[in-house]
């Protein structure tokens, strides 16, 4: 298994767990539990009635007519816009949230940045009458006002990071102090495959019903269950680890990873980790991270809140090191462009993170057999005020 | 012998150090700070490299961390202060800082030039203890004593191992908490000191966040064999408009009682 997390925490040379001693007794809880809770039975099958009851799994794979038309390939869009509170992000908190309880937590705190996490966390507090506290950016709840009330309509106590540049890297850091400062009771859900070990491996495995559910589908609907392509959107990375998940072992499965290029890769204000990025530490593990020369973390741009991160998690590091993942960037107007396209010929405004991976449909030299899937991570509801600033449609 | 070896053999009881961060509050502070700290009376030098993302540490520190990047602070300057400051300072000297920039300056090129510019020991807070394994040969080859933390929730098995590892001294966290000042210990805490004290550690242990004047110092003193205070000297810092004055007051009040 080659692009799977080894016993010490790391793909290849990324991963581990770089945190202060006041983190390790937390970390190291949930790194001896992780697997045999999710292995256990009863864990399973609570874990998959509530993605299929509450979640609304499996979400569809469906066949994209005029957009397959345009571009001269099949492809399909998986649905995780179409999961409960709009993206796939729910399916990592309703797993985290399970196994906190297991492991006897009473409090959740989590980090958001355009509140799609914070709102998928703040959700499952709520069904599970858990104590929910987000950490947002101060910069990012004055941005995504309405994330902020969702999260307070569901009961959680929302506040803000005005350490640094007030933005998700920010909400990070205040998350993890609040937990150095309350270890005994209370649940760290972080929302992407970054983090210490076990984070990284753990939320990919909670986001790996993406791919299991793809491969099911596609041998129904093509008699073969590998497609050509695979492509998702790269922030920190979790929607593309669970779309590729399944996929990882067998190479001839082409799978693209969509980075955010703001203004330009060479434009000092873009989030394309890959490309700009080099091996650092930040939030407890090696990865490739934007930093300057002397290791101070990059503040990234994009005009998608969810991939303004300045690193990208492990798995991806490692997968961008092998080259078993093609990584790509699309800049916002690239993105914008897919997302008004994706509504016109489609009928389905995407959210700006998943318009990134539409918009990279321009860049593979597909034939017309081809199968390509696009997850399409989060809808655009939340995302109107974005559309409507750039205006052009 | 290493010039932290040597004050703890010549001192057992109430060693004082203080940490500051580079760059703070003006960019080349950092020297004339570690000079008041001499003459004022400290024992340890504690000079934190600043970084963007100070997980680990409170408001103060992390205030702190941001002025003196923004001052333009940068690891190879702070290798030169060191050398600035060894022409006359004799007391030793501890960088303590997060990975990352080290990692970027190089791990064995920093650790190279540290000890030849006269640090004595380096705490790196989020240094995995396997990954510290790989570098141990050099840092001991150079005379570098690296220093690893201990927290109340640190079962006894893996303070044996930090122990076992850290040479200098090991650096005893106060609370399961971020940097910063508070009012006094508990009776748990106390509870924890005295299991550190009654471990027969190898290395000695001086207690560190949460000390910030006289009676935390001095009943930090009657467990391990002193006290590491910060966030209470950066704020003077910032305050401060006569560091000479003002930096032998600050010593004076920590180690005796007013």
């Amino acid at each position: 298994m080659k692009y799977t997390v080894n016993e010490k925490g790391f793909y290849g040379k990324f991963g581990g767990a770089y945190i202060p001693e006041m983190l390790y007794p937390n970390v190291e809880e949930l790194r001896q539990n992780y697997t045999s809770i999710i292995n256990e039975p009863s864990f399973q099958t609570e874990f998959a009635k509530l993605l299929k009851d509450y979640v609304g799994r499996p979400t569809p794979l469906y066949f994209a007519q005029r957009l397959s038309e345009a571009y001269k390939a099949k492809i399909y869009l998986k649905r995780e816009d179409l999961c409960h509170t709009g993206a796939h992000k729910i399916n990592n908190t309703i797993g985290q949230i399970l196994l906190a309880r297991r492991m006897g937590k009473k409090k959740i705190i989590a980090e958001t940045g355009a509140g799609q996490h914070g709102v998928a966390t703040a959700t499952v507090c709520a069904l599970m009458g858990m104590d929910c506290t987000v950490y947002m950016g101060q910069l990012d709840m004055d941005r995504q006002r309405p994330n902020v009330e969702r999260m307070r309509i569901l009961g959680a106590q929302v506040v803000p990071a005005r350490s640094g540049n007030m933005t998700l890297k920010d909400a990070t850091n205040e998350a993890m102090r609040h937990w150095i400062n309350n270890p005994s009771d209370t649940h760290y859900i972080i929302g992407s495959v970054v983090g210490p070990h076990p984070y990284p491996d753990m939320v990919t495995r909670f986001q790996s019903v993406i791919s299991e559910e793809i491969k099911a589908q596609l041998q129904e609907a093509e008699g073969n269950p590998f497609p050509d392509y695979v492509v998702a959107c790269v922030g920190g990375g979790s929607n593309a680890a669970g779309a590729y998940y399944h996929f990882l072992e067998d190479e001839h499965v082409n799978l693209v990873g969509v980075e955010a290029a703001g203004k330009g890769v060479d434009s000092g204000e873009s989030a394309a980790t890959t490309a700009l990025g080099k091996t650092g530490v930040l939030h407890g593990s090696k990865t490739l991270l934007m930093q300057t020369e002397d290791g101070q973390v990059i503040e990234p741009y994009s005009i998608s809140a969810g991939l303004d991160y300045p690193g990208i998690g492990p798995l991806h590091a490692h997968l961008f090191d092998t080259q078993r993942v093609q990584f790509v960037s699309a800049t916002d107007d690239d993105a914008m462009q897919a997302g008004i396209e994706l509504s016109r010929t489609e009928g389905i405004i995407p959210a700006i993170e998943s318009a990134h991976a539409v918009a990279a449909l321009k860049q593979l030299a597909v034939d017309p057999d081809d199968v390509v899937v696009i997850n399409l991570s989060g809808r655009g509801d939340k995302d109107l005020e974005t559309y409507i600033r750039w205006g052009k449609y | 012998m290493s010039r932290l070896k040597q004050l703890f053999q010549d001192k057992k009881n109430n060693i004082l150090s203080v940490f500051y961060t580079a760059g703070f509050p003006k960019l080349n502070d950092t020297v004339e700070i570690a000079r008041h700290l001499q003459s004022g009376g400290a024992d340890i030098i504690e000079i934190g490299i600043p970084f963007s993302d100070p997980v680990a540490d409170g408001p103060t520190i992390q205030a702190s961390n941001k002025v003196a990047l923004d001052n333009g602070m940068t690891v190879k300057l702070l290798l030169e202060q060191v050398k600035e400051i060894r022409k006359d300072v004799n007391i030793p000297i501890v960088l303590m800082g997060y990975l990352n920039p080290v990692l970027q300056y190089g791990f064995e090129k920093f650790c190279k030039e540290a000890a030849a510019n006269g640090v004595d020991g380096l705490i790196l807070p989020d240094m995995p203890l396997d990954e510290f394994n790989e570098h141990k040969d050099l840092t001991s080859s150079l005379g570098l004593d690296v220093i690893f933390l201990v927290s109340p929730t640190t079962s006894a098995e893996r303070i044996n191992m930090i122990d076992g590892l850290s040479s200098g001294f090991v650096y005893a966290v106060s609370s399961s908490s971020t940097t910063g000042a508070k009012k006094g210990f508990t009776a748990d805490q106390e509870q924890y000191f005295q299991k550190l004290k009654s471990a027969n550690l190898k290395n000695p242990f001086l207690i560190g966040f949460g000390i910030s004047d006289h009676a935390t110092f001095s009943k930090a003193s009657e467990y391990g064999s002193g006290a590491i205070v910060g966030s209470a000297f950066i704020n003077l810092l910032q305050e401060s408009s006569n560091f000479g004055k003002d930096i032998s007051q600050f010593v004076e009040s920590l180690k005796s009682k007013s």
